[in-house]
């Protein structure tokens, strides 16, 4: 950790120290793409991984923090850069380092008005490009007569704006073509089946052949992050089930275990296990609804059936224990709200029971399949250099040889005690974003096979306080959701209330990736594409 | 008066027949012609025991109505099999999930390009309401701002029975209307599509 702090304080000396999680380092924000580029090359350190990027609105300051990591090493850094200017705040582009600042920039411009000079798509991103304000400053109006809804659609402009520093030091705008006058575009979503869900792609093409891809979000936004900010701790929960709904007790997990963090709670061992069996069973649950709609994508209507199948069945046990099917609000600060059922370790023995040879079936009627295996292997080739880059986690990074996985990397719950392999394949393509799905649900298997039975008697949660307040300070925690790294920022001001609580979420960088593995694909190998990275819209869009 | 009969539910399980017997007046308060009457109900019955719904999902109310449509509650049973992606050819849009801001004019766009007679089920506390993000900035409450709607299903997400009950009641209220110079009607204006998006 003293080396990361020498080589920064040595390449930077303007750099401010500050210990934490990490350590962190406030950046004059001139400076900040040099140093960027220095922690990305520089041997000993390779930070080649942007995990976040949040843009924080400090009262007089508004600025932007960035978590790296490095693959190579695991270590971690923090660089904070803020601008005082809020009535024209400009910061530096870090998207020419990290892939996937480009989509997370435009985020922040969305939210906080902060534009990125550098930046080659300066765009907001979930809201429409006549939206008044920008709503996650602390001096937003979020009266409805500020904006109301919308009567007609949204024009898409082909252009977009770019900012560059001229020679005289003044900041220039140019105007970027997103598509030119000869280019066919079509327009794919936000009401289409094959986007799995409300997402829009604006596509050019060449015949059949895609040239390029123009992601529209927002069309689910729903402004969670904003809304945060007025609730309490324990009401901050219940909108993590509607982020990824397919990742529900991940990613309550996740928020569960920044809070306890802050607090410094310790979680009975009762509870670690019931977490870790309900995040193992949230996975498999996950990756049977990714073998149905990537099944009846490809035209095979009866894996859907299969795949749903066996949900039910993971479905069943969660409503004995939790009450619900999806919305399951499991997870509370200190460990679950309730016990689990008298008839939870019998029935998940009886599933672990039957999988393998459901799973072998999935085999025999899909992976097998001629047709299947023309669509999916070879498309949609993602490299391991990209990966990181653009950072796709979860199976989609591990298909591509980057192993990614948070369980192993900073194990949490019970998943340093537990055995089970990451699975880790090479091709990265659709086949192998697949078949790594497939296989993970086998790891699963294992590791509730190991902890059905030596669930541990005692409390399954402690007693905390109706009202919360979390000490002041920065903190982040990452947890392996269903389809990747899903992150918690939260700041704390002392108060009853999150000053900014914020989600990393996956999603967000697989979208990202559409664009760079589609062009030159088929049109028809959009649909695989897209069906193998197994996004989430509301994840997304948040 | 004639009861609705649902082949599953007796009439009297059915939680708000009174709303139902008021649509009923209304609608024959100036009496019926005998053979008009006759036709509808005939052909109420064929379109009610055939309605398709529109693929139409924005988030997680979408995947309780992908496991209404899988084999255990198979929506299949009562006819609504047949969910098509394209508006023109359906006759309700199931509007399941949260609809926000930018989304509005979408979908009051995919209403209009359905042929009439058409049919709006808002499904979830989200587009009954706004649900839980009714305070925010960018979520309509409830889908009734800007389509009219005809069965409410609450719940987040409601349970695979609760669409299917949702569902039949639309079929009852299918049943009772007047086809021939009821829902039948002509646009007397087309409107005018624009073509670019």
């Amino acid at each position: 950790m003293a080396d990361i702090e020498k080589k920064i304080t040595t390449f930077l000396p303007e750099a401010v120290f500050e210990a934490g999680q990490y350590p962190t380092f406030t950046v004059p924000a001139e400076k900040l793409p040099a140093l960027a580029r220095y922690l990305h090359d520089e041997e000993d350190l390779q930070f080649d991984n942007l995990v976040a990027l949040v843009g924080v609105d400090w009262g007089e300051r508004l600025g932007v923090v960035y978590y790296l990591n490095s693959v190579k090493y695991n270590h971690w850094v923090i660089l904070k850069a803020s601008t005082d200017d809020r009535k024209e705040p400009w910061l530096y582009s870090v998207s020419g380092v990290w892939q996937n600042a480009e989509l997370e920039e435009r985020e922040v411009y969305d939210y906080f008005g902060i534009r990125f000079i550098g930046h080659p798509d300066m765009r907001r991103i979930f809201l429409r490009e006549d939206w008044v304000g920008y709503p996650l400053r602390k001096d937003y109006d979020t009266s409805r007569e500020n904006n109301p809804i919308p009567e007609s659609n949204e024009e898409s402009s082909d252009t977009t704006e770019s900012f560059v520093v001229g020679a005289d030091g003044k900041i220039e705008k140019r105007i970027i073509p997103l598509f030119g006058k000869e280019d066919y575009v079509i327009n794919i979503g936000p009401q289409h089946p094959a986007t799995h869900g409300v997402l829009r792609f604006r596509t050019s093409l060449d015949g059949e052949v895609i040239r390029k891809i123009d992601v529209h979000c927002g069309y689910i936004h729903r402004g969670i992050e904003k809304l945060w900010e007025g609730l309490t701790y324990p009401q901050t929960l219940h909108m993590t089930d509607r982020l990824d709904y397919l990742s529900a007790h991940q990613n309550r997990h996740a928020l569960c275990m920044c809070i306890e963090d802050a607090l410094q709670l310790e979680v009975p061992l009762r509870a670690q296990y019931i977490r870790t069996m309900m995040d193992e069973l949230m996975r498999i649950s996950s990756h049977l609804l990714f073998f149905s709609t990537l099944c009846m994508d490809l035209g095979a209507l009866t894996a859907f059936f299969y795949g749903f199948r066996e949900r039910e069945l993971i479905l069943d046990i969660f409503e004995e224990t939790c009450g619900a099917r999806m919305s399951l609000n499991y997870n509370t600060i200190g460990g679950v709200m309730a016990d689990i059922h008298p008839d939870f370790q019998r029935k998940v023995k009886a599933f672990i029971e039957l999988m393998p040879s459901r799973l072998k079936e999935y085999n025999e009627v899909f992976s097998g399949n001629v047709i299947a295996r023309n669509r999916m292997i070879g498309v949609g080739r993602l490299s391991r250099e990209d990966a990181i880059r653009y950072n796709t986690t979860g199976p989609t990074g591990r298909a591509s040889g980057w192993a990614c996985d948070v369980r192993k990397r900073t194990p949490y719950a019970l998943y340093d005690r537990v055995k089970f392999d990451e699975v880790v394949m090479q091709e990265g393509d659709s086949y192998a974003r697949y078949t790594v799905r497939l296989k993970e649900i086998e790891q699963s298997l294992r590791i509730l096979e190991q902890l059905v039975d030596n669930i541990p008697e005692g409390d399954y949660a402690v007693k905390t306080k109706p009202i919360i307040k979390v000490p002041e300070g920065r903190y982040f925690k990452q947890v392996e959701a269903s389809r990747g790294a899903f992150g918690i920022y939260l700041e704390s001001r002392g108060e009853k209330t999150p000053y900014r609580l914020k989600v990393v979420s996956p999603g967000f960088a697989l979208v990202g990736v559409v664009d760079h593995l589609t062009r030159g694909a088929k049109i028809a190998d959009l649909i695989t594409i897209g069906g193998s990275l197994d996004y989430v819209v509301p994840d997304i869009d948040r | 008066m004639k009861k609705v009969k649902i082949k599953s539910i007796p009439y009297g399980d059915f939680k708000d027949n009174e709303t139902l017997e008021k649509i009923v007046e209304e609608l024959r308060a100036n009496g019926t012609n005998v053979v008009t009457g006759v036709l509808d109900d005939a052909i109420n019955w064929g379109r009610s025991n055939s309605l398709w719904p529109l693929t139409f999902a924005t988030s997680c109310c979408g995947i309780e109505y992908m496991a209404v449509g899988a084999a255990r509650y198979d929506m299949a049973r009562f006819g609504f099999e047949v969910t098509r992606a394209s508006p023109r050819q359906a006759d309700f849009i199931m509007v399941a999930g949260t609809i926000v801001h930018k989304m509005a004019p979408v979908l009051k766009r995919l209403y209009d390009q359905m042929a009439d007679p058409k049919y709006v089920i808002a499904v979830g506390g989200c587009a009954v309401s706004g649900g839980p993000f009714k305070n925010s900035y960018h979520v309509l409450n409830g889908v009734e701002e800007i389509l009219p709607v005809d069965v409410y299903i609450p719940g987040c997400p409601p349970r695979p029975e609760a669409l299917l009950y949702g569902m039949m009641q639309l079929q009852r209220k299918v049943k009772v209307e007047k086809f021939f110079g009821g829902v039948n009607r002509q646009e007397q204006k087309p409107i005018e599509e624009k073509t670019e998006f």
